[in-house]
């Protein structure tokens, strides 16, 4: 009780039934939704969940990573290597890749951090483990090395195994989207989240008033790459197959951080926003690349329509959505 | 709250081969308001940031009520009872003014509400009250001062460092900070150290002034004592902060 009513909060009444309806309809989606919009909403909602997952550590927290494919392909991997050669489902087998990218988030962070890189210098460190993750996945044969890991395809429902249809996947990247976002509202909402504000605008003056700014970065990344790992246990589910080559690809985690950049970083809602704009400008445009039959206009349009929304709207869409709509999300 | 005793023991910092600070020593008794006063560039900053551990002293030792703090981090620093500002000031820049005492005020308060109801109080006390929804970076500089006071008192210290917390005030505001600072001691018991160049400030608050130079300490007594003493007649020669 004395939970829901810190997460609730001060919330207006307006944005709680909002958000109520909001769920409602999304968990009805795939009554009403063909195959096609069901997908596409899949997409949104994988994106708004590795999307809040990222913000943690870079909206919350200040620290820039760029090496968050890490997380998604060792996650990803462990979980369906498992699977693949000892038959342990994702269910069992996702406590191994969290513990596993959590992990690797702490090694990371700790190299990071306690050496004080900053900026672009952290955001290296973190390019260059997934680099060297992949080159080693790459030569791993437990891991199907460079020829990839391929599950069974397999449609009949399985639940313990997470086996099944499109319709599946939803409904669990959306009970992930939906708890990532309570868990970001919780720890927003806690003195954890605070020191992690502080640290963002200025980790001295944090730390003069006791804020241990170590320990905080480290509980950042640490809970950023477990929950990004899930999102990679999803998607080997879901795809049936891992590359190193896409897994641990740079493309993979620039990937991750657009939603909440396009959103607005470090608020709660700017993920989600930014998953929705990202997702459907990718699909207008390929379809009208589809249309033009010119192939690579996609991505042209796609990188303009991107660079149009971060100059115009530096602080992200939802700031400004919100300010149109009369909302403000708070600002700490 | 109440105050604690500060002793610097031979404290001692170079900068590359810059001697910063050259073994100085003094002790601030417990709930005693004392000054800290030398022309720009004389080691006073480096002092604070060696008391509240920013650095370690190359040589020496810093206590608190007789407990070695030097060498330890900011965070146990504060932890220890150390509240300071920063001379450049350092707001939370993107947080609102509540929510910049409010970090301050979770050291001391573990829930939200709490630590912001504390915070609230505190900056009623400033004067700030009624900015406290604007974000700190809108604030004009004798405001962002007085945050910097809000933030580090919402800590709940024993020992407040304060450097040049009244420069840019004009006089009627310089007054207010001294009665409130003044207040502030006799209430709490809370001991004061604090670094200005207004004198009119130091004049009415400390009890004692130590006065360094180039990194040395070459006075230390009373207001009226240390106005009188040849070194640092020599040092402020020609400055109208002394007159
Ligand atoms: N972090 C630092 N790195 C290098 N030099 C410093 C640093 N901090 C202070 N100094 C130098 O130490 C000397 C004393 O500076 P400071 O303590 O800021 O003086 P004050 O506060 O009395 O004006 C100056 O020469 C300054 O340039
Ligand atoms: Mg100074």
């Amino acid at each position: 009780m004395n939970l829901v009513r810190r997460l609730v909060g001060n919330a207006p009444p307006r944005i709680l039934w909002s958000l109520g309806a909001l769920l409602a309809l999304l968990l009805i989606a795939p009554a009403l939704l063909g195959k096609y919009w069901l997908s596409v909403l899949i997409l949104i909602l994988y994106f708004a969940y590795v999307g809040q997952a990222w913000n943690i550590l870079m909206g919350f927290a200040g620290q820039l990573s760029l090496g968050h494919a890490l997380y998604a392909g060792l996650g990803g991997y462990i979980a369906a290597g498992l699977y693949f050669h000892y038959g342990i489902g994702p269910w069992a087998g996702l406590f191994a890749a969290v513990a596993v990218a959590a992990t690797a988030g702490a090694i990371v962070g700790y190299l990071g951090f306690r050496f004080s890189l900053a900026g672009v210098y952290f955001a290296l460190l973190t390019i260059a483990f997934s680099e060297f993750t992949r080159v080693a996945f790459d030569h791993w044969a437990w891991a199907g090395g460079s020829g990839g890991l391929f599950l069974k395809v397999d449609a009949t429902r399985d639940i313990v195994n997470l086996r099944g249809g499109p319709v599946l996947f939803y409904y669990v990247i959306l009970a992930l989207a939906v708890g990532a976002f309570i868990l970001c509202r919780a720890l927003l909402e806690s003195r954890l989240g605070r020191y992690w504000l502080a640290i963002r605008e200025d980790a001295e003056a944090a730390q003069a008033v006791g804020v241990p700014v170590l320990r905080c970065k480290m509980i950042a990344i640490v809970i950023s790459a477990a929950l990004t790992a899930l999102a990679g246990v999803w998607n080997a589910f879901y795809y049936n197959n891992l590359f190193p080559e896409t897994a641990f690809a740079m493309g993979r985690s620039i990937e991750i951080t657009l939603a909440p950049i396009i959103g607005g970083l470090g608020t709660l809602f700017g993920p989600v926003v930014g998953a929705v704009v990202l997702t459907g400008l990718g699909e207008a445009f390929t379809d009208l690349s589809d249309a033009l039959r010119i192939s690579g206009i996609k991505q042209i349009f796609y990188g303009l329509a991107l660079l149009v929304i971060v100059v115009y709207r530096p602080a992200g869409v939802w700031p400004w959505l919100a300010d149109k709509l009369g909302l403000k999300e708070r600002q700490p | 709250m109440s105050g604690a005793r500060l002793d610097l023991e031979g404290i001692g910092k170079s900068f590359r081969g810059l001697r910063a600070v050259h073994d100085v020593s003094f002790t601030v008794p417990a709930g005693a308001v004392h000054a800290l006063i030398g022309p720009n560039g004389a080691g006073k900053t480096t002092i604070f940031n060696m008391i509240a551990g920013v650095f370690a002293p190359d040589a020496g030792a810093v206590r608190l009520d007789g407990e070695t703090i030097s060498g330890l981090r900011p965070d146990r620093i504060c932890d220890a009872g150390v509240g300071r500002t920063f001379q450049l000031v350092k707001p939370f820049r993107g947080l609102s003014v509540l929510e910049n005492v409010t970090v301050g005020a979770l050291h001391r308060h573990r829930h939200l509400g709490q630590a912001r109801d504390s915070a609230a109080a505190i900056l009623s006390r400033l004067g700030l009250h009624d900015r406290r929804h604007q974000l700190a970076e809108s604030l004009t500089l004798p405001d962002r001062k007085r945050l910097e006071v809000a933030r580090a008192l919402a800590t709940e210290p024993k020992l407040l460092l304060l450097d040049e917390v009244m420069a840019g005030l004009r006089p009627t505001e310089v007054d207010v900070m001294v009665q409130f600072l003044r207040e502030l001691n006799q209430r709490t018991g809370l001991t004061i150290l604090l670094i200005e160049h207004v004198m009119r400030a130091v004049m009415a608050l400390a009890a004692e002034i130590v006065v360094v130079s180039y990194g040395e300490k070459i006075a230390q007594g009373t207001p009226h004592e240390v106005t009188r003493h040849q070194a640092v007649l020599d040092v402020y020669l020609g400055e109208q902060e002394m007159a």
